[in-house]
């Protein structure tokens, strides 16, 4: 499977500050990869670079095979930028705002109203197509902003902080959206403070911090490389959990109980058959019996050392 | 795709000036969606030419017909020094809202943004201008230098704006937030416009504001458009005019482009 995107050192300084420091990227043909880290982690930094927005100091990358610095015009050609850093013209209305971006990409006069009309009715914008974009909600802005990025049809689309002060349903607009284009074939570079949106959307997450990246993989392997699985049982009869945690306490350091669960983390996946036979052995009816991963809240917590959403509350 | 992109292919230079006349649609479209602007474009020139000449015309001319002609040549090049500033206005608010990200990672030529910037104010300063003579007609002004006086007037005071506006340009991408855009040209281009002879004849003042007054490029250019609608000489004012517009873009332009590719 061929790279449509790929970052190779990338470093940027502005000043004294470095805001990438050497980051590697690779993005699958029609994958999504979710680019993860506190505000200031040199996010948006690198989708400058790989938008053709900012040269990187050192280091290279190739979008759609073709480099960003050099062959800088045709890479316009490919992508879409939305999020942020690429809003549309608040005066204008929503079709004026499609039109004059499909006239930028040179469609003619009637090609571009085509366009505008069909990313309008596609985006449940038809009704406000004749409004001044700043009367738009949140949700009707951000869904005009990615109509705007999609004009063209890119193959190749940057998502930064999409949904960053958005309500949940209109999220979940944003989501769908995105779910669609990936399986249209697009492929997607996010970026995003939201764990539970790289959760959703990202085949690969890389983590980075400070600008450089420290941690990368599917959400599933980042959740297993770091912190332990949790094991939870609950006996049918509360008189048993002392009997539970007997067992577990076999199996694993330190159970806790809480509630009637006895829980304890677990580093071994293959415990939970052992747990199943040695209770069953013991004559313990179970109730609840659950082996989850870590959330990626806790696997974040783990790589930065600091939870993603007080990031939030520094930014609001 | 080394074969591919070995063309490394720019945009043509024509595909660039359709670009920019799109932009300059854009700009021209927003009035519509802004009331306020037209307010601005429209309004505020009428005003100022009452004022002035009703308010002023008495005190400093005697009686404000006789002002009216000294006068309005003088507000014409006032305004327009001012009017650049939208050009800064509108650029800082594109690069603080994001929209100017936006049309950098489009495949469009790299000049085209603010060209089109240009090319939409300057039709408005010229919309300005043609409310500033209209009312002057209104009450009595009369140009008596005919059609061509008339369209040197337009494109003197449309060559100056354009030069000056590299200034509103660089005070546009130095700005961290719109509203200092105002606040800085303000204070440059105020004391600029004021101390000239846009609105009092130089001999009314004291000798050390006559020396600068005498080199200020607005007094220059004032005379100069008196010459091209009342007559009077013409071309050394002009001259002399344009060339300190050149210095303002000669300075101004490298640094606003400096700014504009190191964001």
């Amino acid at each position: 499977m061929t790279n449509a995107i790929l970052a190779e050192g990338l470093v940027k300084r502005f000043g004294q500050t470095t805001a990438l420091n050497g980051v590697d990227l690779a993005v699958r043909q029609g994958t999504v990869l979710g680019l993860l880290g506190p505000n200031g982690a040199g996010k948006t930094t690198a989708v400058r670079i790989l938008a053709t927005l900012l040269r990187p100091d050192a280091g290279r990358a190739t979008v759609g095979g073709l480099d960003v610095v050099r062959d800088a015009h045709r890479v316009r050609g490919l992508i879409g930028l939305t999020g942020q850093y690429a809003s549309v013209d608040e005066s204008l209305t929503g079709s004026e705002n499609l039109r004059l971006i499909g006239r930028l990409h040179g469609f003619d006069r009637g090609a571009a109203k085509a366009r505008a009309a069909e990313l309008l009715r596609d985006f449940r914008l038809e009704d406000a197509a004749d409004r001044a974009a700043k009367t738009y909600s949140g949700g009707m802005r951000r869904r005009l902003d990615l109509a705007a990025s999609l004009v063209a049809r890119p193959q190749l689309l940057f998502l930064d902080e999409p949904t960053t002060g958005l309500d949940p349903r209109a999220r979940a607009d944003v989501w769908d959206i995105a779910r669609e284009l990936v399986a249209s074939g697009v492929s997607v570079l996010l970026t995003t403070q939201y764990l539970d949106e790289a959760d959703q959307l990202a085949d690969e997450i890389v983590v980075i911090d400070h600008g450089r990246v420290i941690a990368g993989g599917t959400p599933d392997e980042l959740k297993r490389q770091t912190g332990a699985q949790t094991l939870a049982v609950r006996p049918a009869l509360e008189s048993d959990v002392d009997k539970v945690r007997a067992v577990v306490a076999e199996l694993a350091a330190s159970p806790e109980l809480a509630g009637g669960v006895v829980t304890a983390q677990v580093t071994d996946p293959t415990v939970l058959p052992v747990v199943v036979r040695r209770l069953d052995d013991a004559g313990v009816a179970i109730a609840e019996l659950a082996l989850r991963t870590s959330t990626l809240d806790e696997v974040f917590l783990a790589l930065t050392g600091h939870r993603a959403e007080q990031e939030e509350e520094i930014r609001a | 795709m080394t074969t591919l992109s070995a063309a490394a292919p720019r945009v043509r230079p024509l595909a660039g000036v359709g670009q920019s006349l799109s932009l300059a649609w854009r700009g021209l479209v927003q009035i519509r969606h802004n009331p306020m602007e037209l307010g601005d474009l429209s309004f505020q020139p009428i005003m100022f030419v009452l004022l002035f000449t009703y308010l002023f015309g008495g005190a400093i001319s005697g009686d404000p017909q006789a002002y009216l002609p000294f006068m309005l040549p003088g507000i014409i090049v006032q305004s327009g020094l001012m009017a650049t500033m939208n050009t800064g206005m509108g650029l800082s608010i594109d690069l603080h809202k994001g929209f100017f990200d936006r049309l950098q990672s489009l495949p469009i030529a790299r000049w085209a943004p603010l060209a089109g910037r240009v090319i939409s104010d300057t039709v408005k300063q010229g919309w300005s201008m043609f409310i500033l003579l209209a009312t002057g007609y209104a009450i009595g002004f009369r140009a008596t230098q005919g059609v061509l006086g008339i369209l040197g007037a337009f494109g003197l005071m449309l060559a100056f704006a354009l030069l000056v506006s590299w200034f509103a340009v660089f005070i546009g991408t130095i700005a961290k937030e719109p509203e200092q855009v105002m606040m800085y040209g303000f204070t440059a281009i105020f004391p600029l416009s004021f101390l000239s002879n846009a609105y009092v004849p130089t001999h009314t003042l004291p000798w050390w504001l006559q020396a600068f007054v005498k080199i200020n490029p607005v007094t220059q250019l004032s005379d100069a458009m008196r010459g091209l609608l009342t007559g009077g000489p013409v071309l050394d004012h002009a001259l002399y005019g344009l060339l300190g517009g050149l210095v303002f873009a000669v300075i101004f332009a490298p640094l606003a482009l400096v700014r504009l590719k190191r964001r």
